[in-house]
């Protein structure tokens, strides 16, 4: 399998007043074609960045200092604002957190989706609303070709975030950055929504990039896990190796802290501490003042990325396991 | 929809009646119009015949009645400075007014919102930067400033514009132009652009502080992410977005023109309704004051209730109840 | 208080007025403009007002630089004799004397409806906002008028000089509370929400307390950047009304009133006798609507 995305090394940093601050610090993993990859931290841990990142929407005064990304295989991170723009929606599509601000109130749904398709597809007009009243039938809204001439504020939220995934697919793009699908919605309509972009992305062996901190939903989706700390790398590797033999202290605290129905646990994990702000990384590995298995060394060399069994952790404890 | 038109309108009666209350109460409590029209001579049997004339021994609220009867007919006396009546003087002024106002109102829209555009997209070239600093300028002018100084330079220095009076007119029924002569175009624009100034200002920044909000709003982030061409998201969605709110405010300004007319009409001695009103200030003529006041008040009530049902045809989500509402998940 | 100042000069407001050059500049002209008016009374070169120093046959004299004109009346003399300086200085004074005072009504008076709008809720706040609106959809300058006006006809004649400046003070601030108030309403509105609020009154303290103690130091921020572009704006009504002959007395000029006094000499060539302090008003104006701009920018929480 080809990796649809590459991330390698790259680094993002914000100049301030208070001087340079690195919000992504040699961040690299990888997308294969197809497939789920969850990236989870806390908030600020820098994986909306990345995925701002990747579909070339970093807010200015943010930039990428560092790194490349690469789309099958060509970089996309230093191509133009136009050659970005084709890009975007036709080859990565993006869905963000609030359905409601993310549909423009003043247009009809079948407008914005049809708008999206002929700017991309060479269709006409009409052919493209055909195609818009599909995707919204694909997309499990019912009576589609009435609600195709509604406007966003007359569905619910759930219905909305359909609408948005039908968006964010009408290209049919080959990879989609999903940053907090569900957080917005209602806890009862979260797995539906999953479940809708997975089915979805599947039909259209399309990849998802889910950027999420709710772990659970992570375990129920992914195929992969990038765990993401302090805008570096902490551990990536299969979602079941991660939650069941996580290797980076972090993760451990990260599997501990979720209650489960299924083992009787006396007490939640509690991570002492939190995660330093951007202006205050420590030296060394950044979770070094919180991690029960500290060394030395953590304190003054950051770790690389060291293979453990399937997993990839950034920990010095793993050094001399590397031949396992 | 009905239900809300009804509302609007009921609020709209309220409103005036409130202004013709406190005209009404101008009228008849500030100064004695008796003393004022018969002086210091009449014997005391004059001014009780004229008392009972005036209708001022009767109850407040039968007095009040007459006032609002008069007043729906457009008749609100005598002035006392010029004794005619003041529903002849508005009306001969009003055209003057009106034309002055709207070409002040075109001027402002035409220019302002496209510079107003131009400006939030392209926030920091060198030409936007300047059409700000113009704006600033505009908005720290007074009106009146503004006239005198452009009637220095295109009057008095260079000579080629006049800078008194409307010039020729055309009367049409009770209606006068000054639109079709060219003498009356000449004498309408320095006071039309003087009067436009401040407006042009006013208009650029809003426009541009609503496109600049727009165009960090959630759904542009989301049309970028399509990859849609940048003349759709800033034209299509930016710019229809900025122009939904822009409305109301625009409307909302017609009616500070007209009363800022005041002041463009004093310095030009331009004869319309407010330079009217300005003498009659001055002279306490308490009729006039009245009447303008009630007149100004029904033109703004007026303009309200368009700026609200245009609103209403503008933006989908005031429409809530004319369509299906979303169900299910 | 030492330690309050340092703390505020390191502060992002601070750091944010150093950085911005057009602030810095427009803070120094208002300064000496401020300087030049109070201390009118000290540093003029000449009084206007003292009839005994003024000497007719310096009438209409030209600015410094011009060819009849002379460096005791730096910027000419009008048709009496004044010197346009010192005549500048005392209008200057008197201009923004009333503005200022303006603002501080309709602040006190819009902050204080504006609190109990939001904090109060049901009758009391529709009633407030109803008025507010309809006040809002009327230009301020009307309003003024008409108050100014309706004194004008109810006070006789030898008072009218007495009342002018209470009238004139009033009827800006009464033209401008609704912003203030709108403002507070907002802003207090969410504050009311908020657990510091709920957690005071379950301690038992009282609305008015709460409102002023806690609620009000928290809703400030705006008030201020509307406060500055009111000073603007009630500083162009003052001058207008002037102006047009129902502002101050000719015996304490204002800018406006120097503007008109000096207009009728514009075609007959002493042009100077208006545009200087017509020149001096959009200085002042200017400063004060350069220095709004920047506030508002740098209390602005999302453009840092």
């Amino acid at each position: 399998m080809s990796n649809i995305l590459e991330i390698k090394n790259l680094s993002v940093e914000f100049p301030t007043r208070r001087g340079t601050l690195k919000a992504l610090n040699d961040v690299s993993f990888s997308i294969a074609a197809g497939e789920v990859v969850g990236v989870v931290g806390e908030s600020g841990a820098g994986k909306s960045l990345t995925g701002a990142a990747i579909i070339g929407l970093l807010e200015p005064p943010g930039r990428i200092s560092g790194g490349e990304i690469l789309l099958e295989g060509r970089r996309i991170d230093n191509l133009s604002d136009d050659q970005m723009r084709k890009i975007r929606g036709r080859e990565i599509g993006a869905i963000f957190q609030d359905p409601l601000t993310s549909l423009n109130p003043l247009y009809t749904v079948g407008h914005q989706i049809a708008e999206t398709i002929v700017t991309h597809l060479p269709m006409t007009w009409s052919q493209a609303r055909q195609r818009a009243i599909e995707l919204l039938e694909s997309t499990g809204i019912p009576a589609a070709r009435e609600r195709i001439d509604h406007y966003p504020h007359q569905f619910s939220g759930g219905m909305r975030q359909r609408v948005v995934i039908a968006l964010a697919l009408a290209a049919q793009p080959k990879l989609i950055v999903a940053d907090e699908p569900t957080t917005a919605l209602d806890v009862s309509i979260q797995a539906q929504i999953i479940e809708l972009l997975k089915k979805m992305c599947r039909e259209q062996g399309a990849a998802v990039m889910l950027i999420t901190h709710d772990m659970g939903v992570i375990a129920e989706t992914a195929d992969r896990v990038v765990v993401m700390y302090a805008g570096r790398v902490a551990e990536i590797g299969k979602v079941r190796d991660v939650i069941h033999s996580p290797r980076h202290p972090y993760s451990v605290g990260l599997m501990g802290s979720i209650p489960s129905i299924h083992h009787h646990v006396e007490r939640l994990v509690q991570i002492d501490g939190t995660m330093p702000r951007l202006t205050a990384i420590p030296p060394g590995c950044a979770f070094n003042p919180r991690c029960p298995q500290v060394m030395e060394r953590c304190r003054i060399e950051r770790p690389d990325i060291i293979q453990v069994g399937t997993s990839q952790a950034a920990c010095w404890l793993h050094e001399t396991k590397e031949a396992s | 929809m009905f239900a809300f038109i009804i509302r609007r309108l009921l609020q709209a009666v309220g409103v005036m009646l409130t202004v013709a209350l406190l005209a009404f109460i101008l009228f008849q409590y500030v100064g004695d119009p008796v003393m004022i029209m018969l002086g210091q001579e009449g014997t005391p049997a004059e001014r009780e015949q004229l008392r009972r004339d005036l209708g001022l021994n009767d109850p407040i609220i039968v007095q009040f009645y007459h006032f609002l009867a008069n007043a729906v007919q457009g008749d609100f006396g005598l002035s006392l400075r010029q004794g005619q009546k003041v529903s002849s003087l508005l009306r001969d002024r009003l055209p003057a007014t009106l034309e002055l106002s709207i070409a002040a109102a075109l001027i402002a829209l035409v220019i302002g919102v496209p510079l107003g555009v131009y400006t939030a997209l392209k926030r920091n070239g060198k030409l936007s930067q300047a059409f700000l600093a113009f704006s600033l300028l505009g908005v720290s002018l007074p009106t009146f400033l503004i006239g005198i100084l452009l009637i220095l330079v295109f009057s008095v220095q260079l000579g080629w514009l006049p800078s008194y009076g409307r010039g020729e007119t055309v009367k049409i029924g009770w209606w006068t132009t000054g639109l079709l002569t060219a003498n009356g175009w000449k004498h309408l624009i320095l006071p039309a652009v003087t009067l436009s100034l401040f407006q042009v200002a006013l208009v650029l920044r809003l426009v541009r502080s609503e496109m600049l909000e727009v165009l960090r709003a959630d759904y542009i982030k989301f049309a970028r992410a399509r990859g849609l061409t940048k003349r759709a998201i800033n034209f299509g969605h930016a710019l229809k977005n900025t122009l939904v709110p822009v409305i109301t405010i625009m409307g909302l300004q017609l009616g500070g023109i007209i009363a800022f007319a005041i002041v463009t009409e004093t310095v030009f001695q331009w004869p319309g309704m407010g330079l009217l009103f300005i003498q009659a200030v001055q002279f306490a003529d308490i009729p006039v004051m009245a009447a303008y006041l009630c007149l100004i008040s029904f033109i703004f009530v007026v303009i309200n209730l368009i700026v609200d049902l245009l609103y209403f045809a503008v933006d989908p989500r005031l429409r809530v109840g004319l369509g299906k509402s979303g169900g299910g998940h | 208080m030492r330690a309050a100042l340092s703390k505020f000069w390191d502060g992002d407001l601070a750091w944010s007025w150093r950085h911005t050059p057009v602030a810095i500049v427009a803070t120094l002209t208002l300064l000496v403009m401020l300087i030049a008016a109070f201390g009118a009374d000290w540093i003029a070169p000449h009084n206007p007002f003292d009839l005994a120093t003024i000497e007719l046959l310096d009438a209409l004299k030209p600015p410094v630089w011009a060819d009849d004109g002379t460096t005791k009346y730096l910027l000419g003399t009008d048709s009496q004799g004044r010197d346009l300086l010192s005549a500048l200085m005392y209008g200057t004074k008197v201009s923004l004397l009333i503005g200022l005072a303006a603002v501080a009504g309709a602040m006190l008076l819009g902050v204080v409806l504006g609190l109990i709008s939001g904090y109060a809720g049901g009758r009391i706040d529709a009633l407030i906002m109803r008025v507010a609106d309809v006040q809002l959809s009327f230009p301020a300058i009307l309003i003024a008028l008409l108050i100014d006006g309706v004194a004008r006809a109810v006070v006789p004649g030898d008072m009218h000089e007495v009342i002018a400046f209470p009238v004139l003070v009033g009827a800006i601030a009464l033209a401008g509370w609704p912003q203030y108030a709108r403002t507070v309403r907002g802003s207090t509105l969410v504050e009311k929400n908020r657990e510091y609020v709920q957690a005071a009154r379950v301690i038992g303290i009282s609305s008015p307390v709460i409102m002023f103690r806690h609620v009000l130091p928290n809703v400030l921020g705006p008030v201020l950047v509307l406060a500055t572009v009111h000073l603007a704006t009630a500083i162009i009504t003052e001058a207008t009304l002037s102006f047009l002959g129902v502002g101050v007395p000719p015996t304490s000029p204002s800018l406006g009133t120097l503007i008109r006094v000096g207009n009728d000499f514009l075609f007959s060539g002493e042009w100077w006798i208006t545009i200087f302090p017509g020149a001096a008003l959009v200085l002042l104006v200017l400063s004060v609507n350069l220095l709004g701009d920047w506030l508002r920018d740098a209390l602005n929480p999302r453009l840092s």
